[in-house]
């Protein structure tokens, strides 16, 4: 059994960021574990632009803007165990974890920093009909297929999603020399940022087609065609509208899923809607001295948020370690009127700080209006020209505010157009 | 005369409307939250240019591959003669972030550099 | 080289029937048309062991049946299959459908099956409170178990090969021509191989090797049945096999366990040409969900996790054929192998091998012939300390290659290197479980590929999913 004052379950962005955060704020041992070779988690693969814009005001790659944590991580003595696999976590905050260098460990833990990241939702949890052949895959596979071992995973190619992974694969793949015939999506609206339907479909004459989806694959060994059709209101596939498409390859980019197996078998409450760990605003779970950060905890647009959120985290687990924490005052937030979800669901009001809320809607909306209230009293309005699903917001909650905010209340935050 | 454009210098995407004169000269840019907005507006009405991220062969690497980005961005329409340009590279290890793979693509002045390192294998 | 028998087809009848050729001193040879052992029915059904009241008394179904599900436990403990005999129950909604169960039970009684009895509203509801409502009985047949199928073929083979049989795979049998000797030569596109004595126990395409041998009377229909598989976090929704009783309606569905813990549901049935056809379709998934709530209200589509289809061998006469072909009675043809062919597997293989006996005359024993599998080992299921003991043995189980379902880089290999080993993806994932959690291969798809790559000495591009064409990656980028 090995004792730690901070434990940091994932070596992405989210737990660096953590772990460097706990480290400022006194934290004295420290370990990372990470289950790839490399720290820097999904943005090893992510070699476009358009990171650090807020957080360092550069337009980096994923790789320069992890590079420049793991440089920062680098000048202190935060242990790292990369190749290592955590397999279980105890609710008496003991880690377990794997790797063919140390073997079996147990890490005991004073703090735990759960930055595991997410997982792409897969074909077979969207039950579309047809072949399993080969060349069925997400767009996540694809990325690391063709940036990290350089080899094409396909040649003609559909992509059924257009959130921004998919439309990223969609020019890189054009890029490396494949045809991208089309993209389809499910909804009305496209959940990926406007800049990406420009730059990746626009750019290169791909057609994003809305309100269509695939409802067959084909082929025996290699996928050889795909069926789509037009789907209603109720994103039901209207009969009549089905077409071919010959192609190679399906892609998927259907959603992302906070990868929370660890949570799930220890036991800490999980959020129906944003499938990770219910938190109050210092991003502790309901297990004490268990921290969740980054796309563990909800789903990110912007890995520069993801930096900040685990830097609250960091500091959390620091307070907790070193017993520096608040006395409670608990009120709940809650999302309603087109608002699906606000992290974190829980504030402690005597917390001592400004409380940034994020939240997501529902739907698309155009010049709306968003409140949050407590006790049907509205607290706080702001105008939002657009609001849509595929961009995180959020609402700085002041700390005077907080402190008159009375115990057990709800704090809700809705949306009017 | 009056163009519609979404900014795409940033994540955020502002929607922008560009007066152009008889010449197609921008007059005036409103609709952008910051100054990249109108260096963008005007570029992407004369000579568009984008940002070109791909990755290069490398040789005695622990990795088969490195990533890189173009310094700056690159005349839109070259984009897919630039990756013919750079899939001829092969870089050796070990190779650091911001190393040159291809100085000045293309005569277009724009240098592509590599965003990940590649340690020796 | 002449061999003493080959064996046409490696699912679990034709593998049982290889591994009861092991105990002999012949040469024996298992042919198998695709690139891995299991790629027919055996992989896609449901993977039960029947109690045996279904079958028409006094059928060769019947008889094989009973006996199989008595031999079911051991065998699978010898081959460290996984087993687990839960019981099954035969709901009825309604009066007219428990009549049918009355008849279920004395037809059960009639083949010999043990311990059958009808249980009322109460008991069904304690026995399963997730049950609809309106379920006002049932028929329990406690000796019904689960098994792992593939699990069984794959097994059965490396015992089979570890005793002395040949496998060869990617063979697909296209001529069968009988010598004047009475030997066979059977030959696929760029192999030949020759046999004294051939096994035809080639599921759904049996009457096609029928036809080759000669034999063309043979008629066997393609049945597929889609069949979904719902998440381990509700792998408690039932405790039993679950059916429905048949009725006017047709068949009904199943919902069961599965022995690594998800729930199955399905199948439906419909006939079709194309006898390589396994896709699913978006009316299967429509018919099986709504006869599936009859049985358990609020099945949920969040829960799946995949689908998959599977065809039977179902032969126009009902009953399973195991007889000697008319053209060449040193050929024994197995003919519409259907349900309950999987329980029935152990004992045709017996059958089978006691009626080539009959007339091939005497093999002489193998006595060094051994019929345990050694339990392959299963990261996940060990205790810490053993975790710990199995990394210092071998660093490679300590690389956690599938995240969802904790299998080690170690696990791999060994599926690798087993003898009739993995070859491709969808081999590794039938023989370790990597590909077949929640993510469905997201994460540790790549890794597969990457370890079958380097193990077989291949580039990346040329591991396929299943073998033949099904190729994965194409060029290099650069």
């Amino acid at each position: 059994m090995l004792n730690y004052d901070l434990v940091v379950v994932g070596g992405g962005p989210a737990g660096m960021a953590a772990a460097l955060k706990a480290r400022e704020c006194g934290v004295k041992s420290i370990v990372v574990l990470e289950r790839a070779e490399t720290l820097g988690g999904i943005l090893e693969q992510c070699i476009h632009t358009g990171f650090g814009l807020h957080y360092f005001k550069e337009e980096l790659s994923g790789p320069e803007y992890a590079a420049k944590f793991i440089e920062l991580l680098e000048e202190t003595d935060i242990e790292v165990k990369t190749d290592t696999m955590v397999v279980e976590i105890t609710k008496e905050n003991v880690v377990k974890a794997v790797n063919n260098i140390d073997g079996f460990v147990n890490y005991k833990a004073k703090a735990i920093v759960l930055a595991m990241g997410c997982r792409e939702r897969p074909r077979g949890a969207l039950n579309i009909a047809g072949s399993r052949a080969a060349g069925i895959m997400t767009a996540g596979t694809a990325q690391k297929y063709v940036n990290l071992d350089g080899y094409m995973p396909g040649k003609k190619i559909v992509i059924l999603g257009s959130g921004d992974i998919g439309l990223i694969m969609a020019r890189r793949m054009v890029l490396e020399g494949a045809e991208v015939k089309m993209v389809c999506e499910l909804m009305p609206y496209s959940s990926g940022l406007t800049r990406n339907i420009l730059q990746c479909l626009d750019d290169f004459g791909i057609p994003l087609k809305l309100n269509c989806t695939v409802i067959d694959i084909h082929g025996k060994n290699r996928v050889e065609g795909v069926t789509i059709a037009k789907v209603d209101r109720n994103r039901r596939p209207i009969k009549g509208t089905e077409e071919y498409v010959e192609c190679d390859t399906l892609m998927l980019s259907v959603g992302l899923i906070p990868e929370n197996e660890l949570s799930r078998a220890m036991g800490v409450d999980l959020d129906p809607i944003t499938g990770g760990p219910v938190v109050k605003e210092n991003r502790e779970t309901t297990q004490k001295g268990v921290f969740a950060c980054g796309n563990v905890l909800h789903v990110h647009d912007l890995v520069d948020f993801v930096t900040l959120e685990s830097q609250t985290a960091g500091e959390g687990a620091a307070k907790y370690i070193l017993g520096l924490e608040e006395e409670e005052n608990t009120v709940a937030t809650k999302g309603i009127d087109g608002v699906r979800y606000v992290v974190p669901q829980m504030i402690n009001t005597n917390c001592g700080s400004d409380v940034k809320l994020y939240f997501r809607v529902g739907q698309v909306y155009n010049n709306a209006k968003v409140f949050v209230e407590s006790n049907e009293k509205v607290i706080l309005s702001r105008r939002k020209p657009k609001l849509t699903p595929g961009e995180m917001e959020d609402v700085v909650i002041k700390k005077e505010v907080l402190e008159t905010l009375p115990v057990g209340s709800e704090l809700v935050i809705r949306v009017e157009v | 005369m009056n163009r519609e454009l979404t900014c795409i210098a940033c994540p955020v995407g502002c929607p922008l409307v560009i007066e152009l004169d008889e010449n197609n000269k921008v007059v005036s840019v409103t609709g952008n939250q910051c100054k990249r907005g109108i260096n963008y507006a005007e570029t992407e009405c004369t000579s568009p240019t984008r940002s070109l991220t791909t990755t290069a062969k490398v040789e005695g690497g622990i990795y088969p591959l490195v990533p890189m980005k173009s310094a700056n961005p690159v005349p839109k329409g070259k984009m897919l003669e630039c990756m013919k340009v750079i899939n001829a590279v092969v870089m050796k290890a070990p190779v650091k972030i911001g190393d040159i793979v291809v100085k000045d693509i293309l005569g277009t002045g724009v240098d592509i550099v590599a965003t990940n390192i590649c340690p020796e294998a | 080289m002449v061999y003493d028998v080959a064996v046409i087809g490696a699912g679990v009848v034709g593998s049982l029937i290889a591994r009861e050729l092991g105990r002999y001193n012949i040469k024996a040879v298992l042919l198998e048309k695709c690139g891995d052992v299991a790629m027919g029915t055996t992989k896609a059904n449901s993977a039960i062991a029947h109690a045996g009241f279904d079958a028409k008394p006094g059928s060769l179904k019947a008889k094989m049946n009973l006996e199989g599900i008595k031999m079911m436990e051991y065998v699978c403990g010898e081959l460290s299959v996984p087993y687990k005999d839960i019981g099954s129950l035969v709901v009825a909604f309604n009066e007219e459908e428990m009549g049918t169960l009355t008849e279920l039970l004395e037809r059960g009684r009639k083949n010999g099956v043990p311990g059958l009895e009808i249980v009322g509203q109460d008991r069904l509801r304690e026995m399963e409170p997730n049950i609809n409502l309106n379920a006002v009985g049932a028929l329990y047949a406690p000796t019904a178990a689960i098994i792992g199928p593939y699990e069984l073929a794959i097994a059965a083979v490396e015992n089979a090969v570890t005793n002395g049989v040949e496998f060869i795979r990617n063979f697909e049998v296209k001529a069968v021509e009988t010598q004047e000797d009475g030997t066979t030569v059977i030959r696929s596109a760029d192999n030949v191989i020759q046999a004294k004595f051939v096994i035809n126990s080639a599921g759904v395409f049996a009457d096609d090797i029928a036809a080759m041998t000669g034999d063309g009377g043979y008629k066997i229909v393609s049945r597929k049945g889609e069949y979904f598989l719902l998440d381990q976090s509700v792998g408690g929704l039932v405790k039993h096999v679950v059916f429905q009783c048949p009725s006017k309606m047709g068949k009904g569905v199943l919902i069961s366990p599965t022995v690594h813990g998800n729930i199955l549901i399905g199948p439906n049935a419909v006939d079709i040409e194309d006898k390589e056809d396994c896709c699913t379709t978006a009316e299967g998934a429509v018919e099986i969900l709504e006869k599936a709530r009859r049985s358990i209200a609020n099945l949920s589509t969040r829960d799946m996790i995949t689908s998959f289809g599977g065809l039977r061998a179902h032969s126009v006469t009902e009953d399973f054929i195991i007889e000697r072909s008319e053209s060449n009675p040193n050929i024994i043809h197995l003919i519409g192998i259907e349900s309950p062919g999987l329980t029935a597997a152990p004992a045709i293989a017996v059958y089978v091998r006691d009626m080539l006996l009959s007339f091939a005359g005497k093999f002489e024993e193998n006595t060094a012939f051994d019929p345990i599998r050694p339990k392959p080992l299963r990261f996940h299921e060990l205790s810490d300390e053993e975790r710990r003991k199995a990394i210092e043995r071998n660093k490679a189980y300590g690389r956690v290659i599938c995240r969802c379902e904790g299998i080690t880089e170690g696990e791999i290999l060994d599926a690798i290197h087993a003898p009739a080993g993995a070859r491709d993806v969808d081999a590794v994932k039938r023989r370790t479980r990597a590909g077949m959690g929640r993510c469905q291969g997201g994460f540790c798809g790549s890794k597969v590929v990457e370890i079958l790559a380097r193990e077989l000495g291949v580039e990346l591009n040329e591991v396929t999913k299943f073998g033949g064409d099904s190729k994965i990656l194409f060029e290099k980028t650069k």
